[in-house]
């Protein structure tokens, strides 16, 4: 009864893709980057401290102006080792560095119950569960709490935008609300 | 039947409020008062005919404390889960509210929760819902909006702080017992109890689970749940249900998202005469071993287009002993109403000491 029968609408349907499955890559890299999560972790840091160092440059050119540019290198850089769909506030460092917007389902908060015994996705049988992948990578990192503190929903509207300036941005606010108070 | 669980003056509403509890339904009562809880899942009818949905209740009336109205379970398309609950509630059935994300947004949700809070409904299950790929539309739009969790602290966030995900104030916020699901038979099994503590974190005071078959594996996943003491700060209920056959259990295992059954449990129905009361052998065996294990507050039998077997499987199983579940009955005598203001002022008494 659930089991379906091809449309017949359409006439041709490529092998392997799916309606929600946007990017038709093969997940070498990302599983890669799941294996490397400590180091991905420490150059994330690092890039992380570097950009606040730079907090002045940033604000005398004006955020917004730099935005663009950023974006650009920001996509090119995670979408080559997260496959990032750039949601614009990167959760990375609490996953395990498994991108988790490349569940079917888009959950920030952990696997769903329908992984396949051999931790496979329910929706796409051929990928790797993010969340598992997350929960592996997670055990690497030195930060290995944060995959347990509870993810705000998506904020659809800051889609496309860069998390990197963001977090930029937020951490020099919080530097001279310390420093002031 | 016990006449403190009825709102004697019309049984479509609301139970008076009692301390300490959250909702204003007789599971929250039942569960906090220590007894084994059953709660069912109701097949959604696919029609617009309200009778369907009392016909299918009835057959649960006087077996279980509340009935699970599913959000288009399996990804396929019934009538809608506020719908069933709204005509449950009418005749004083206690329905659970299941919300899936996968089909409505932020906005969608809270209205839907006000609308069904304001129809009667005191327990909501919060869940991610199938993915679209398991049912009969392949090609519609998977929304996701929210997640489990998240869904989960903004219904806790509309009940406790009285306003939506904006800030925007609510004039009366719903009272509601919140519930989340579990699997603990998928991977990454370590992860499972952890995914659990987040849960109730984000506000879970109940948690249904997937169906059981692997009773070992239960275990295992109890003993690090108790380890947590999650069990203290949340009612946890197992998923049971009969297998039709062993073909029908190959079928799920294979087609149903997130079900294991492991070997031993198909063979054994093989080597049966009659699979099917095999089958409804197997739920009941099952019941007793997992009504045993500590930290188990209840179970949830689904029993998929074999609803006729619950009430069977309920009293053959023993699991709620000589506790009668609310049932339907037209006229209550005064003694009854009495008594049930008597027992009210009893636990007020205490709570206030």
């Amino acid at each position: 009864m659930l089991l379906q029968a091809p449309d017949q609408t359409t006439t041709y349907i490529s092998t392997g893709v799916h309606p929600t499955c946007r990017l038709g890559a093969k997940y070498t890299v990302r599983l890669w980057s799941v294996r490397n999560a400590r180091l991905l972790e420490w150059v994330y840091n690092t890039l992380a401290d570097v950009l606040l160092k730079l907090h002045w440059l940033w604000n005398y050119i004006g955020y917004h102006r730099v935005e663009r540019p950023v974006v650009v290198i920001e996509k090119w850089a995670k979408s080559f080792l997260f496959d990032c769909r750039m949601c614009g506030q990167c959760a990375l460092s609490e996953t395990g560095m498994s991108c988790p917007m490349n569940c079917p389902k888009q959950l920030r908060n952990g696997p769903c119950g329908g992984v396949r015994a051999n931790g496979n996705c329910e929706v796409e049988p051929d990928m790797p569960c993010v969340w598992v992948q997350a929960w592996q990578g997670n055990q690497l990192m030195q930060n290995a709490s944060k995959i347990l503190s509870v993810q705000p929903p998506v904020d659809q509207s800051l889609k496309g935008t860069s998390a990197w300036l963001r977090e930029t941005a937020k951490r020099a606010a919080e530097n001279s609300k310390q420093s002031h108070g | 039947m016990d006449e403190f669980d009825e709102n004697l003056m019309d049984p479509s509403q609301p139970l008076s409020q009692l301390p300490g509890h959250s909702s204003r339904g007789r599971l929250e009562r039942i569960l906090r008062r220590g007894d084994f809880a059953v709660t069912a899942e109701l097949n959604p009818p696919d029609t617009a005919d309200p009778h369907e949905v009392y016909d299918r209740g009835a057959v649960f009336d006087g077996w279980v404390d509340a009935m699970n109205a599913t959000d288009g379970s399996g990804a396929n398309c019934h009538m809608s889960s506020v719908g069933i609950c709204a005509l449950l509630t009418r005749v004083g059935y206690a329905p659970v509210l299941q919300i899936s994300c996968r089909d409505r947004n932020r906005i969608a949700i809270q209205g839907d929760v006000l609308g069904a809070a304001a129809m009667g409904v005191n327990n909501v299950l919060c869940l991610t819902g199938d993915g679209v790929q398991a049912g009969d539309q392949p090609g519609a739009k998977p929304v996701f909006d929210l997640d489990c969790m998240s869904l989960l602290q903004t219904i806790r966030t509309l009940r406790d702080e009285g306003q939506f995900l904006s800030g925007r104030k609510i004039t009366a916020p719903p009272q509601l017992f919140l519930g989340a699901a579990i699997n603990p038979f998928a991977p990454p099994h370590d992860f499972r109890a952890l995914r659990l503590k987040k849960k109730i974190e984000a506000g879970a005071q109940f948690v249904q689970s997937q169906y059981c078959y692997d009773v070992p594996m239960l275990k295992k996943y109890m003993d690090q749940v108790t380890d947590m003491g999650l069990h203290e700060n949340c009612f946890i209920l197992i998923g049971v249900g009969p297998l039709a056959s062993a073909h029908a259990a190959r079928w799920m295992r294979s087609n149903v998202p997130g079900v294991h059954i492991p070997d031993y449990i198909i063979g054994r129905l093989e080597g049966s005469k009659d699979q099917k009361h095999e089958g409804k052998q197997i739920c009941i065996d099952i019941i007793r071993e997992v009504r045993e294990i500590a930290g188990v507050s209840g179970i949830h039998v689904m029993a998929y287009r074999q609803e006729e077997l619950v009430a069977d499987i309920v009293r053959e199983s023993g699991v709620i002993a000589n506790r009668k579940p609310w049932r339907r009955e037209p006229n209550i005598g005064d003694i009854a109403v009495i008594k049930a203001a008597q027992k009210k002022a009893e636990i007020w008494a205490e709570a206030q000491e």
